[in-house]
């Protein structure tokens, strides 16, 4: 059982009205992207549309309601979406219209309360006690901001109020498309206990399994099963947590203030490879992109992780907590490679890789340890004024040197997906 | 074999072989203690391809022979046994521990399976045993830790004549310090890198001799010794190019500021403490005063001001809190003194007054300010 099906209609939708008590608010857009790219194509508007990379390799990124009703989902491997939904419409992610359209939504909910915690471009928690007297009751300040998204940016947003964060989230899973749903305070336990276990915050696969053994299959389960119980299952941490949310207890409040957590990049070859040095190439072209947005983020990451998924999907991530934090390609090419080649695979058929930055820092807190041999320009110097020629220039203006076909020798398999790539500068490392 | 052994005597001479013990073997043998009865003498060792290690103990033996045996729990019960003598024999596939009433009885491996210790190399010379204990550790603060540069992990050991020097650096920070010796050949002329781990430990184990002798193997076989006090030890060298240090070492200066040592100490401790991880301790030299502050903007802040005599210009300048007072420690004087040159470029600390020591240089790199 999984969270999709948490959607699924029970036939009475709605706890009732009472929203005092209730200030939290959970607003997540409907089909994000595809909804986004529908006011560029509205000739597409009641299709089933897909957003995701071309290729076979990619995954849903998001996908009308037309398409998800065909059984389309995010993050379904795009050569099964195209399988079993033929007929549907794919466009190619264009990040920087959501990145827009992302920035509107939020500015719509921080005029109605500084209280907001964005989760991602499409996602935040509100919490709008201090608005109450000013706006009126939460159900009010709800139906004000969807109406306010639908005019301002023309897509629909669902909207869960709730006393908690993982209450309210839930119940704006439960009331998708272009919906609200408020849970009343005295209703958030008949709400929450015949959902599955699933449901909750914090299980995953393994826990779902991990409870199913146990016979527990609803979050009315878990409520009931002693608390020491669910501990020496599931370690103590996990068994009060779940414990508690499954009496509806959910202390984290709304954190306008959460940094990002992280910054990312990952790519799926176009065919499995076991070829070291491709990969290697992969995970430079990846440093170097992190590298690049926490500069522009202005952040600057203390750890560093690689992840590396085989061509059986199983998974594996490792990291490493620098000694400085850096905002620089090569030390998280460095910091990524050894990792990698920490790993020492033979021969093992890799699907994807990804680098991460975590633990991140704003650069103007970052203090910055001199080294007694660094040369007084150093590589950070080069990669900013990279970054310079490639906001003139484009992104390809300049690229590593292990980048340029033939700088490295590679294997025919192991061409870049990429080929014109030479026309670029090339600093050698 | 059979020996009987005073506790005191076994338990020194086994803390001294175990000390290099492997936590996890590459082979199950690696973690024994090979015991060596003969003569009037029992000889402990072990080697886990990296240091070997070898000590001679007073025993009466009643057997000669040979065992092999967990080197972990022999220390630990060697510690444990109460001040008698001990009596240690082999029986078949055990060996047996009797001491007082208690009697311990351990399995032995295989003995066939141990590799053989690499011979230590012919004496170089010799060197006050307090003084090289001093010396390597003053130096060993400033060694690498990140085995991702394994070439920074090591001390660079220089012999030239009558004359070593050591040398560390993890590019934050250097500590060079020069001693004399006595080398058996004045014409020497040769340089070592050893793991900081291994010479530090085993210049504070031989400190309670009174010499410690050095023995550099022939170059092709990067290898060194060292021997006092019954004890030998060798240990593999670090292959890599040593920074060329020397050039570091600014030789000019704008401003020299001194203070007292064990007052400074005190101070960077107390304001360090509001410095969150790798946040620094900013020192503002200036009108005879250092002043110290930690922490910044909203956080915490700490500020704290002390005597200190300026000859130059001011500077305001900020180092890792903790790389800081290890330099401050290493220089052991009554007086630290700094000399600068701008707040972006190193300062050297050397010590001065009582308990100075020639020739001993931590240089530091700072802090960019911010802010």
């Amino acid at each position: 059982m999984s969270r999709s099906q948490v959607r699924r209609p029970q036939g009475r939708i709605g706890f009732g009205d009472d929203d005092t008590g209730c200030p939290i608010l959970h607003i997540d857009m409907d089909a994000f992207y595809a909804s986004v790219e529908l006011l560029d194509h509205p000739e597409l508007v009641g299709t089933p549309v897909i957003v995701g990379a071309g290729g076979n390799r990619g995954v849903v990124l998001s996908a009308t309601y037309e398409a998800r009703a065909l059984g389309v989902h995010s993050a379904m491997p795009m050569s099964r979406a195209r399988r079993i939904a033929p007929q549907a419409t794919i466009l190619p992610p264009r990040h920087s219209l959501y990145s827009e359209a992302s920035q509107g939504v939020m500015a719509i909910f921080r005029s109605v309360t500084p209280q907001v915690e964005p989760l991602s471009l499409d996602e935040a928690f509100l919490d709008v006690s201090g608005a109450l007297r000013r706006l009126g009751p939460p159900r009010h300040i709800a139906e004000l901001i969807r109406a306010r998204v639908v005019d301002e940016q023309g897509i629909t947003c669902s909207v869960g109020v709730a006393p908690t964060k993982f209450v309210a989230k839930l119940a704006s899973t439960r009331c998708k498309p272009d919906g609200l749903l408020v849970i009343p305070v005295d209703q958030v336990l008949a709400f929450l206990h015949p959902l599955p276990v699933g449901a909750l915050w914090g299980v995953g696969e393994k826990t779902e399994e991990h409870l199913t053994r146990l016979g527990l299959r609803t979050v009315g389960d878990i409520a009931h099963t002693p608390l020491v119980t669910l501990q020496r299952a599931l370690g103590e941490a996990t068994g009060s947590h779940l414990y508690e949310l499954s009496w509806g207890r959910d202390s984290r409040s709304v954190n306008p203030h959460e940094p990002e957590k992280s910054i990312g990049n990952e790519e799926t070859f176009a065919e499995d490879t076991d070829d070291e040095e491709f990969v290697r190439t992969r995970i430079a072209a990846l440093a170097d992109h992190v590298a690049a947005r926490l500069r522009r983020a202005e952040f600057r990451a203390r750890t560093i992780s690689l992840k590396v998924r085989f061509s059986d999907f199983s998974t594996i991530t490792r990291s490493r907590t620098l000694h400085d934090p850096t905002d620089v390609g090569k030390d998280v090419y460095d910091t990524a490679w050894t990792l990698f080649a920490a790993l020492g695979l033979e021969r093992a058929q890799i699907r994807l890789v990804g680098v991460r930055a975590e633990n991140l820092i704003p650069a103007e807190d970052a203090p910055e340890q001199l080294l007694l041999d660094a040369p007084e320009h150093g590589r950070r110097d080069a990669e900013v004024a990279i970054d310079g020629l490639r906001d003139r220039f484009g992104d390809e203006a300049v690229v590593p040197g292990r980048l340029v076909p033939g700088a490295v020798n590679r294997t025919e398999s192991g061409q870049p997906p990429h080929g014109d790539r030479s026309a670029g500068v090339a600093p050698g490392d | 074999m059979k020996i009987r052994i005073e506790r005191d005597v076994l338990a020194g001479a086994v803390s001294w072989a175990a000390r290099t013990l492997p936590s996890r073997p590459s082979l199950p043998v690696l973690a024994g203690v090979v015991l060596t009865a003969e003569g009037s003498t029992v000889t402990l060792s072990s080697f886990d391809y990296e240091v070997s290690a070898r000590v001679e103990a007073e025993a009466v033996v009643d057997e000669p022979g040979t065992a092999l045996v967990s080197g972990r729990l022999l220390s630990e019960i060697a510690k444990a046994l109460p001040a008698k003598p001990v009596v240690i024999a082999s029986e078949g596939s055990r060996v047996s521990i009797t001491c007082d009433r208690s009697s311990f009885t351990l399995p032995t491996l295989p003995i066939e399976d141990y590799p053989q210790l690499p011979a230590m190399p012919e004496a170089s010379g010799s060197v006050d045993a307090d003084l090289f204990a001093m010396a390597v550790a003053q130096v060993a603060i400033a060694a690498g830790r990140d085995d991702t540069l394994p070439t920074l992990t090591g001390i660079r050991m220089e012999f030239d004549g009558a004359t070593i020097t050591l040398a560390a650096t993890d590019r934050y920070r250097l500590a060079v310090r020069e001693f004399t010796w006595k080398p058996n050949s004045s014409s020497l002329d040769v340089a070592a890198l050893v793991p900081a781990r291994n010479l530090s430990d085993t210049a504070k184990s031989l400190a309670a001799g009174e010499n410690v002798i050095i023995a550099l193997g022939p170059t092709g076989e990067r290898l060194i010794g060292f021997e006092g006090n019954s004890r030998r030890t060798t240990s593999r060298l670090l292959d890599g190019e040593f920074p060329k240090y020397r050039s570091l070492l600014p030789s000019e200066s704008s401003s020299i500021a001194e203070v007292d040592t064990a007052t400074l100490i005190e101070a960077v401790k107390r304001v360090a403490l509001v410095a969150e991880r790798n946040t620094p301790v900013r020192l503002a030299f200036g009108n005879g005063e250092v002043s110290l502050r930690a922490g910044a903007g909203d956080d915490a802040q700490a500020t704290e001001a002390l005597e200190c005599s300026i000859q130059g210009d001011d500077l305001e300048i900020a180092f890792n809190p903790g790389y800081l007072l290890d330099g401050l420690n290493a220089c052991g004087a009554a007086s630290a003194r700094f000399s600068f040159t701008q707040a972006t470029r190193p300062a050297v600390l050397t010590g001065h007054g009582e308990g100075a020591v020639d020739d001993y240089r931590y240089l530091l790199m700072p802090v960019r300010l911010t802010g």
